[in-house]
């Protein structure tokens, strides 16, 4: 039992990791699985920052009258995870509203089926 | 409650409510690590996540239909997948330290330095950015570069040319 | 949206305590949390809020589109900029300790700088993002 509480924050990071996960793959939709990706993404910010916490230490700024401090390491990594994040998910967008023009809709299957009702004329003759 | 929130918006159908959704989540997660101490984090998350990335999708969205509708059909395979991933990683992390436990490895060495020796040597009280400007600068450089690729990107991508009758690139 | 009086009154407030806000973030990115990237975030998000409230075409008449092109490629010039005198000063890449008499006071200014540099170039593409999406949509329907 001490196992769990001591490695619960991982365990609560990773059920939203695979509930990210679990969007990304099952649903259909274009714009869900960006959403479920930054889900993904946002729970491996939560993996990197709780095992830097320490109990009664106080947010990494030098001030008097602190003297334990949580770890600055993963902060830093974070904080430019967190905008390599955000330039990811404004390229995909991009690009979904670009496949939105071409093949008027966001569904994955629609998507699918009007690449295959294209590609099966070609393979037959050529004109 | 952030699991919660991850179900539901697993379930949800309507896109709208799925993006609404998307920025509870978002500051949920602020306060989480407000909560951990990571202040610099928090403030970047609730700006990046609740701000930017709502309007974007936001923006998406208003350019399509609108409320969609979307098919379930047959989850039970990625269900799996999601599940056994999780269970391995689940049993990965056995290994790691305990939860608020200040022996664990990555307090021992770089953080120690950069903790007692950050503000003297770089005059700046807040050590995130001490690192993040002076001790790891490389990195940062790197990271402006990676915006602006994603803004070059954008633009290469949804440019268009005035001077086409209809509008689009090919 | 133009026409509901509260919003636009609302809205004019709002605007100038977050460009403030920004402008508070980023120059006490030193003592407090903060820095480039909070700051760019937060003008940015300033900029578009002006444009949801009073149209794209306003929005672009006071940020127009060759100042946010030229935003997104000065911050990373400057920040690389501030490598380069380091650079000529005697030391490495990116060393802050030559720029002043001291190297405290070195790093001080070559943080200011950097941190500068972030910010104009995040707030840069972040207000280019939304005006490609934004104007899409009027290209095509409105």
């Amino acid at each position: 039992m001490t196992a769990v509480a001591n490695h619960f924050s991982y365990w609560a990071t990773l059920f939203i990791a695979i509930a990210g996960l679990y969007i990304v793959i099952a649903r259909g939709n274009l714009v869900k699985k960006l959403v479920g990706l930054a889900i993904f993404q946002t729970s491996v910010y939560l993996l990197y920052i709780a095992p830097g916490k320490l109990i009664g230490g106080t947010a990494p700024i030098i001030a008097d009258g602190f003297a334990v401090y949580s770890n600055p390491l993963p902060h830093v990594l974070i904080l430019t995870a967190i905008v390599v994040g955000i330039a990811t998910l404004a390229l995909g967008l991009a690009i979904v509203v670009r496949i939105k023009e071409a093949y008027g809709s966001t569904e994955e299957d629609e998507i699918l089926a009007q690449d295959q009702a294209t590609l099966d004329p070609l393979s037959e003759t050529k004109t | 409650m952030m699991a919660v929130i991850t179900a539901v918006i697993a379930r949800q159908r309507n896109l709208f409510g799925v993006v609404v959704l998307f920025g509870i989540y978002s500051f949920l997660m602020a306060t989480v690590l407000v909560a951990l101490d990571a202040v610099d984090v928090a403030m970047t998350e609730a700006a990046v996540g609740a701000g930017i990335s709502m309007i974007l999708f936001l923006s998406v969205l208003h350019l399509g239909k609108g409320v969609e509708m979307k098919p379930i059909h047959r989850p039970f395979l990625p269900l799996a997948v999601a599940i056994s991933t999780g269970a391995v990683l689940a049993y990965g992390t056995l290994g790691l330290p305990a939860f608020l436990d200040p022996q664990a490895p990555i307090h021992q060495h770089v953080a120690k330095r950069y903790i007692e020796d950050g503000a003297r040597e770089t005059g700046v009280p807040n050590i995130v950015t001490a690192v993040l400007a002076s001790y790891r600068g490389y990195d940062t450089l790197g990271e402006v570069t990676v915006v602006f690729t994603a803004g070059i990107g954008v633009i290469a991508l949804l440019r268009r040319r005035r001077s086409r009758k209809q509008g689009e690139k090919p | 949206m133009r026409d509901y009086l509260v919003l636009r009154v609302i809205a004019k407030l709002m605007i100038t305590f977050m460009l403030l806000f920004a402008l508070y973030v980023q120059f006490h990115g030193d003592f407090g949390p903060g820095g480039g990237f909070q700051a760019g975030v937060i003008s940015a998000a300033a900029i578009v809020f002006y444009g949801i409230i009073f149209g794209l075409q306003a929005a672009r008449k006071v940020v127009p589109d060759w100042l946010v092109e030229t935003m997104i490629g000065a911050g990373v010039l400057l920040f690389a900029g501030v490598g380069v005198a380091g650079l000529l000063l005697g030391g490495n890449y990116l060393d802050y300790f030559v720029l002043g008499a001291n190297p405290v006071d070195g790093q001080h200014r070559g943080i200011f700088w950097v941190e500068l540099g972030v910010l104009i170039t995040v707030a840069g593409v972040m207000l280019k993002i939304f005006y490609m999406f934004a104007g899409r949509g009027e290209g095509g329907g409105e």
